[in-house]
């Protein structure tokens, strides 16, 4: 058993979990000790999927027209249906002003104006003056924006001496006398177990989008941090609200920025119609992410999907040729490669793609973890990112707005980490901390069925896709629960081929699996609980949304094999829920 | 359609040397190499390792050799190579298992070429100024993934190991171009020697393999031109 000791544990090497390490080191180089903070990562750090943001981070910079942090929290207030908590959202965009700057600090090569400032675009649901008319507020680097910033914050953490354990998988959380003391992770190279002894664990793991088919979520997005947490006893909110991208490439779900539209880009259907304008009269296809999924679901339902089948075209062929190559340069690839289509010749086809969670491990302000409906905190736990729920998107996220809360949380995290550091003691592990990890392993490889990994993914992948995604109704729901029951039994039936040590990545895979099918559960049973349709959440059978009874977080725990929910109270402050139009 | 690899496996925990695997799966002609191996290890054999995460070109996990040229599975069709579809680990770099090769002295390589905007003037308010054509001189670097096809394609590499490779020089590039940077002559003496940018032999492979369509080859030749001049 090899054991490590360090003051914080960051477990994931994404925008949030490496501006968490970079506050955390900083916030106790100042207090004058000598920082040990460690970020453990399945990938190595630049693979992480913030690296495949494209479109920008929102910040009301005001570079190009007037704009205001009011306004955009106005936005991710109405964009998230009202679910919002609106102390957070204010937060957020207040700071994303400061931290695009310390981004630009650290030498994010953002795209320019004229006079040398950030650039900045139009996105979906960003407006001024709350709700007028679409607003520049999108600061891009090209469409590589999450590239430039994953590798502008890793860049600096190597400045800062930050220690890495790459390709080090975490598959459990130590909590022993109410404290958090350290994680679990296995080493992928060897196989081997490594507890990480420590008085702060930060999960910045990102998000769960393998639970669908049809997802521009990297294979690797299997919600390990907040499976973890989940199985730990702790809780997960609002886990019903997934959101789905509405521009995914055909078929493969690669992710078509919302800048396209931003740029100018139009939705047209079989007739060559800008559907758009029939369902968000003002901001037509800027409109939020949530309703122009269903538009599109609802054009191809009508029967006005292109040749009759479930997509629809994305028609760049207007914009000026080199607002595309100059702006839009990775997407033209995208679509250059997979599809052999030159967009500024051709409309693209593209479907609704899962993309982000907008639940996951409860969260105040400081990215401290909190787990109950009175937001009692978990002392020496936090989150940050997608995998965590502040709830700054409430019910639906706004374009540009993970990218926000990324580094605008991981570092809220990060801080607090600085602080809370210094004046704990290091709790005492319990005895055999690897104890869980060892037994779950060695029964993933003593399993003798006939069942595969992959067999069991791609059943859950089409069944939630089919069941749980845009649209959803109760015997839908009802019928998938017993779908992830059989596929819960059929996942202790599995037998692994790989009976080595050595990147055994085929074990780790089963270990995401368990994840994805615990998550999937969650997010259905809640969806099947939320008798109202709300953002992302879209029931046939209650399709208005129902403030008095539903203008609540849910909270999910683990209980036995089934799902415990409860709910709390959202923070209301700026902005009384209204109709929500566009 | 019917598609057939060549696999070069070596298993660590089993194998003293590489051997080739054949194995057949159906796939639509549109498909990635990536679901090619996706769909081996997942229905056939599931003892294949590999590296990948994003699947569309943008983490850079997986590149790998195929049919003798560098390329990420997931940016290569399965229609626009020929079968069978050999592949095997880049080359250079120790094997760990099958396509998984051991990277810490890649990034060991990139880390020395100080990857960070090195600032001595105290930070503005507001955002730094740069104009469009300051920022457009060093877009090209910017792109870089870290995968490894540009280094692990160069026979000057291959030669000698120690050379610190386009990979690393393409990093250093994105600062010693930036306008804003301030450690220039730093990054310059790190690579203005015997290990640094005049290994380059301007051989083009490393032109060739880069998935992100980066000129490198021309990059080499600017941040020489910067040491010989003592300027950009």
């Amino acid at each position: 058993m090899a054991v490590h000791q360090f003051d914080a544990v960051i477990v994931g090497a994404g925008g949030a979990g490496l501006m968490a390490a970079l506050q955390a080191t900083q916030g106790l180089s100042l207090n004058g000790t000598v920082p040990r903070v460690a970020v453990l990562s399945k990938l190595y750090p630049t693979r992480s999927h913030t690296g495949t943001a494209q479109g920008g981070i929102g910040a009301a910079l005001g570079n190009l027209e007037e704009d205001h942090w009011e306004w955009h929290m106005f936005d991710t207030v109405k964009g998230g249906d009202y679910l919002v908590d609106q102390d957070a959202a204010e937060i957020m965009c207040r700071e994303a002003v400061e931290t695009v700057y310390e981004l630009e600090h650290m030498g994010l090569p953002f795209s320019r104006t004229p006079e040398g400032k950030i650039a900045q675009r139009p996105f979906g649901g960003h407006t001024r003056e709350f709700g007028k008319a679409p607003v520049r507020r999108s600061c891009y680097a090209a469409d590589r924006t999450g590239h430039m910033i994953l590798q502008t914050v890793y860049q600096q953490c190597i400045k800062q001496g930050v220690t890495f354990f790459d390709e080090f998988h975490v598959v459990d959380l130590l909590i022993h006398n109410g404290m958090t003391c350290g994680v679990v992770a296995i080493q992928i190279a060897t196989g081997e177990l490594h507890t990480f002894h420590t008085k702060a664990v930060l999960f910045a793991t990102g998000g769960c989008g393998r639970m669908y088919k049809i997802t521009s979520n990297a294979l690797t997005l299997t919600g390990d941090g907040m499976g973890v947490v989940y199985r730990r006893g702790l809780p997960l909110q609002d886990m019903e609200f997934f959101q789905f991208h509405p521009t995914g490439i055909y078929k493969m779900g690669i992710l078509i920025t919302e800048g396209a539209r931003g740029e100018g880009g139009i939705l047209r259907n079989n007739s060559g119609e800008r559907f758009m304008e029939r369902y968000a009269a003002t901001l037509k296809d800027l409109a939020p992410r949530d309703m122009v999924s269903r538009a599109i679901y609802k054009e191809v339902r009508e029967g006005r999907g292109i040749d009759g089948k479930d997509y629809v075209y994305l028609d760049l062929t207007h914009l000026d040729p080199q607002v595309i190559h100059d702006k839009l340069p990775d997407i033209t690839d995208f679509v250059e490669t997979y599809l052999g289509i030159d967009p500024s010749k051709k409309p693209i086809p593209v479907q609704p793609t899962a993309h982000y969670a907008m639940g996951g491990i409860p969260t105040n302000i400081h990215a401290e973890v909190v787990i109950d409906e009175k937001n009692s905190v978990m002392p020496g736990l936090y989150a940050a990112g997608e995998c965590a729920c502040v709830s700054v998107h409430g019910a639906n996220r706004l374009g540009t707005n993970s990218l926000v809360d990324i580094i605008v949380f991981g570092r809220r995290g990060g801080k607090a980490i600085g602080q809370f550091v210094p004046k704990a003691a290091l709790p005492p592990l319990p005895s055999d901390p690897e104890g869980a990890t060892r037994e779950r392993i060695q029964r993933l490889r003593q399993g003798n069925g006939s069942e595969s990994v992959a067999r069991i993914r791609e059943e859950l992948q089409r069944e939630m896709m089919d069941k749980a995604s845009v649209f959803r109704i109760r015997p839908d729901l009802e019928k998938m629960l017993e779908i992830l029951r059989d596929l819960k039994g059929r996942y202790l039936n599995i037998r692994l081929q790989d009976t080595g040590t050595q990147f055994n990545t085929e074990l780790l895979e089963a270990f995401e699996l368990g994840h994805l099918l615990d998550l999937a559960k969650v997010t259905v049973t809640c969806a099947l609980a939320r008798e109202e349709s709300r953002g992302a959440h879209s029931r046939e059978d209650f399709p208005k949304r129902d403030d008095p009874n539903w203008l609540k977080h849910s909270l999910a725990w683990q209980n036995g094999e089934g799902v415990k929910l409860s709910f709390k109270p959202v923070s209301i402050t700026k902005f009384k829920p209204q109709e929500r139009k566009y | 359609m019917l598609v057939t690899f060549k696999l070069l496996r070596f298993d660590p925990d089993k194998d003293d040397k590489s051997h080739w695997e054949t194995y057949q799966v159906e796939l639509e002609p549109t498909d990635r190499v990536l679901d090619g191996l996706e769909a081996i290890k997942g229905r056939l054999d599931g003892t294949l390792g590999y590296r990948r995460s994003c699947a569309h070109g943008v983490c850079g996990s997986d590149a790998m050799l195929i049919n003798g040229r560098n390329h990420l599975a997931c940016k290569t069709l399965v229609k626009n190579v020929k079968q069978p579809i050999t592949i095997e680990p880049m080359r250079g770099f120790k094997v760990l298992k099958d396509f998984i090769v051991d990277m810490d002295g890649f990034f060991q390589k990139y880390r020395h070429v100080q990857p960070y905007l090195i600032e001595k003037s105290p930070r503005p308010e507001k955002e730094r100024l740069q104009s469009p054509e300051q920022r457009e001189r060093f877009d090209d670097t910017t792109k870089c993934i870290l995968c490894g096809a540009c280094t692990t394609s160069c026979p000057s590499f291959w030669a000698n190991p120690a050379y610190i490779g386009p990979a690393a020089i393409v990093q250093a590039h994105r600062f010693i171009f930036d306008s804003r940077d301030e450690g220039k002559e730093e990054r310059l003496s790190v690579l203005n020697t015997n290990e640094g940018v005049w290994r380059c032999r301007t051989i083009f492979n490393c032109v060739e393999a880069c998935p992100r369509g980066i000129n490198v080859t021309r990059a080499i030749g600017e941040v020489k031109q910067a040491i010989l001049k003592g300027k950009v």
